[in-house]
């Protein structure tokens, strides 16, 4: 049953992901994004993450997505023109992708560790929101409060952006 | 049985997908959205490694966790910035299309 639902939103996820690099148009792309998103967060629930998975939920379909539509419907983007594409730049473009999927595959397949099954938790129930709480609060406090910072000075920057006229 | 490969295949994969959108496509907001594919892809492999680990409690290795709680943390606070850089950009230009904004080009 696992490996046919894992195989199932991986799918998802890639065919997703590959509308949102292929669509002309950026709502497309945009809700592309989101169920792409949705196949990933199901992956993380089936690792047994399940505070990430409702993060990534929270967080990229709910917050990132409406803001990335707001600013689509925003800019009132239509389906860019077809123009003509550098036949050079493209197929590099494609040869470095493919070249760097091959380097990745080539690791993985080399590592010793990636043949093995994941190994069982002998818990039945794991409290991950307190586990993660725990080590957040904890161990990475300070990197916890630089975030905090961090999205301080984020929003500052984003009300300074958004007043300014950009000459 | 599913393995670690697997799952480090298919993060793999739409890392890929993620970094040719970087590179093929010309459109900003596109370009952004690839960017997040390919941050999302890197969470993945983090969480999968973080279930390969599991300790001594039968708990997963929960440092892997937090490192993805941060990253997402980090990719939401890019996305506010980027898209507010985006929105005054095209206010002075009038366009997303990458091949239009090259004042800077030599």
């Amino acid at each position: 049953m696992q490996p046919l639902l894992f195989w199932i939103f991986s799918l998802m996820m890639i065919g997703f992901g590959v509308a949102v690099v292929v669509n002309r148009s950026p709502v497309a792309s945009a809700l592309s994004l989101v169920v792409s998103f949705l196949g990933l967060a199901a992956l993380f629930v089936m690792l047994d993450a399940y505070f990430i998975g409702v993060i990534q939920i929270l967080v990229y379909a709910g917050a990132v997505m409406v803001l990335f539509l707001f600013i689509i419907m925003l800019l009132d983007l239509r389906a860019e023109e077809r123009r003509k594409i550098n036949v050079v730049a493209f197929s590099g473009g494609v040869l470095v992708a493919l070249a760097l999927f091959f380097q990745i595959y080539s690791v993985v397949h080399r590592l010793r560790a990636a043949e093995q099954p994941f190994p069982p938790l002998p818990l039945v129930k794991i409290n991950d929101v307190r586990n993660i709480g725990f080590i957040l609060f904890d161990q990475y406090n300070l990197p916890f409060q630089i975030i905090g910072i961090l999205v301080l000075v984020a929003t500052i920057g984003v009300i300074v952006l958004s007043k300014r006229e950009l000459r | 049985m599913l393995t670690l490969g697997d799952y480090l295949l298919v993060s793999g994969l739409l890392f890929t997908i993620g970094f040719a959108g970087v590179i093929l496509r010309r459109n900003l907001l596109i370009i952004f959205m690839s960017l997040e594919l390919m941050l999302n892809a890197a969470n993945l492999s983090l969480v999968a490694f973080s279930r390969f680990r599991v300790d001594a409690t039968g708990l997963p290795n929960y440092n892997a966790q937090v490192f993805v709680f941060f990253i997402i943390t980090v990719a939401a606070a890019e996305v506010a910035v980027g898209l507010a850089i985006i929105v005054a950009l095209f206010r002075a230009r009038r366009t997303t299309h990458v091949e239009d904004i090259n004042s800077l080009k030599f």
